[in-house]
């Protein structure tokens, strides 16, 4: 996504004036949109807080910014400048955190982004936007562009090789309907799941959703979303994000506040780390249950237990 | 001491006034920065210039500058602290354009004010940027990775003062952080480095004018105009009793002739 990206705010750089601070990283892959930008391409150096600081200034003197790190660099030590010059001053920075979840894999749990989209969101005004596609990654630009506020940007990798068939890019979208449960699915995992399923008779593969914006008051459930849960004899939440503060429990606590019954339910999260190893995204996925297999089997065996 | 001095002395007596009246301390910053904030908001700057109160612990000496310019009303400094007020103990955002963004916890208004002093820099906009900030507030490691990056780029449209008053919230700057030498420190990383008595506002307004894209070090006197008050660590902090505020005026001769622009007399 990180190509889709550079390519996304190129095309944009051609309809709008904009600043880009990057903390040292993107090398092999932004050099196109340093030559774009110019001198509005700022290395801000190993120094993330004064990064986002720095940002909400440019916001600050009237000119949009983008802020680029590797997803846990992004958003974990520079909390309190996204709290205070970010979103108190209601300044809209565009934070953008490359590699969510895993996916720095076996460079080690510093490398990894488990809480960030669920920590960032109890700021005031702010959005996180997950694209789980490559060309989900221009619309989430654009939307994010228009709505000059606060917002992260989650990059991963796209699952899927052939994006020609998807619907177009929405907060919520439905990838794929089915009789056998639902899932609700955050960011990329969602290609993967949607690979794993969409050739499988109607009855015996689930009805997929998509979320890719994510705020934790503002979170617009559509119709169709409603009337897919109130059919399911299931339902699975999926996110490559720890489950306290994430996606799961947000959209949870909204559903239990609008009084609405619930399918029987399992929640696939990232885990940390149980065993105490690391290695590939892959393999953390595997060892907290995230593996797309695993997935499937935890939503058939919620199914199966809710059957008389 | 010039013409400035009466005007000096109000500003004191409405900010000690202030403070009594809300019973909140946080004096002594507030003394030893407000002649800065004077001198920067009545003599400094021009229109399209902003300013960025690094160390939001002296709000209340910003409030009373604003006071001083008829930009904040008698009513407002009544609010100073109390429910619903925009008056805050640290600056919050959205309602003045003097106080550009929410500031008090420290280390933060200086690399914001870096960052509208870049965008400007860069779209070869007009507008100085000041910037208030303490001495305590440069053990913060946000500072040093600021002043990283203003050396590289070398903003001319940016002037840093620093309140030097040397205490700090339970010692002071030496005891605590050995930062008696903060100047040769700031001097190495390549930025012009100016001295001045922060109480002198001739030789602060001369010293800014002289040297836009500096360091100002205002060697300043914690609690400044009020004798037990000097110099006192306790004063951070420490709300005024009654006969404390009495004997505080007393010391601070009230003005014959007001020169703020609002006509109020403290």
């Amino acid at each position: 996504m990180r190509n889709a990206f550079c390519a996304a705010l190129i095309d944009h750089a051609r309809r709008a004036r904009y600043f880009f601070l990057t903390g040292d990283l993107g090398f092999m892959a932004l050099e196109p949109l340093a030559r774009e930008l110019g001198p509005r391409f700022v290395n801000a150096g190993v120094a993330e807080q004064n990064m986002v600081s720095v940002a909400a200034g440019i916001v600050r003197a009237g000119a949009p910014c983008w802020c680029y790190s590797i997803a846990p660099f992004c958003y974990a030590r520079p909390f309190e400048q996204i709290r205070n010059d970010v979103c108190l001053n209601r300044l809209g920075v565009h934070l953008v955190g490359n590699g969510g979840g895993y996916a720095y894999g076996s460079m080690g749990a510093t490398h990894h982004a488990l809480e960030d989209y669920g920590v960032l969101v109890t700021l005031p005004g702010l959005r996180a936007y997950v694209p789980a596609f490559d060309a989900d990654v221009a619309p989430c630009v654009r939307v994010m562009s228009e709505r000059a506020a606060p917002a992260y940007l989650r990059l991963g990798r796209s699952e899927l090789t052939d994006e020609r068939e998807l619907p177009p890019y929405a907060a919520w979208r439905r990838l794929l309907e089915g009789a056998a449960g639902m899932l609700i699915v955050v960011g990329p995992l969602a290609g993967s799941l949607l690979r794993a399923t969409r050739e499988r008779p109607y009855a015996s593969r689930p009805t997929i959703w998509v979320v890719s914006e994510i705020e934790s008051g503002g979170l617009e459930l559509p119709q169709a979303l409603y009337d897919d849960l109130a059919r399911a004899g299931a339902l699975g939440l999926v996110e490559e994000h720890v489950a306290a503060g994430g996606f799961g429990a947000l959209l949870l606590h909204r559903l239990a506040l609008e009084g609405r019954t619930l399918p029987p339910l399992m929640h696939a999260h990232a885990r940390g780390y149980p065993s105490g190893r690391y290695g590939s995204q892959r393999w953390h996925r595997e060892e907290c249950g995230l593996a797309t297999p695993q997935i499937l089997e935890s939503l058939a065996r919620v199914r199966a237990q809710a059957r008389p | 001491m010039s013409h400035w001095a009466p005007l000096a002395r109000l500003a004191r007596r409405r900010l000690l006034r202030m403070h009594f009246e809300s019973r909140i301390g946080h004096l002594g910053g507030n003394l030893s920065a407000l002649d800065a904030l004077l001198v920067l908001h009545h003599r400094l700057m021009r229109p399209g210039d902003d300013f960025i109160l690094s160390k939001g612990h002296a709000a209340g000496a910003l409030y009373v500058t604003l006071w001083s310019l008829g930009l904040l009303s008698e009513e407002d400094l009544a609010s100073f602290h109390g429910e619903g007020t925009r008056l805050a103990g640290h600056p919050v955002p959205g309602w003045s354009e003097r106080i550009g963004i929410a500031t008090g916890s420290l280390g933060h208004g200086f690399p914001v004010a870096l960052g509208m002093a870049l965008k400007r820099h860069l779209e070869h906009e007009r507008g100085h940027l000041y910037c208030l900030t303490s001495d305590g507030e440069w053990q913060e490691g946000a500072m040093w990775e600021a002043l990283i990056f203003w050396a590289h780029r070398r903003l001319p449209n940016l002037t840093v003062l620093i309140d030097v008053n040397g205490l700090q919230g339970f010692g002071s700057t030496r005891e605590v952080a050995s930062m008696e030498d903060l100047g040769p420190r700031l001097k190495a990383f390549g930025l012009a480095v100016v001295d001045v008595d922060g109480h002198d506002h001739e030789a602060i307004a001369a010293a800014a004018a002289a040297h836009p894209g500096a360091l100002i070090l205002l060697h300043t006197v914690k609690g400044k105009g009020v004798s037990f008050m000097e110099n006192r660590m306790e004063w951070h902090y420490l709300p005024l009793s009654e006969a404390q505020y009495a004997a505080a005026l007393g010391e601070l001769e009230e003005p014959a002739a007001t020169l703020h622009a609002t006509g109020a007399s403290a």
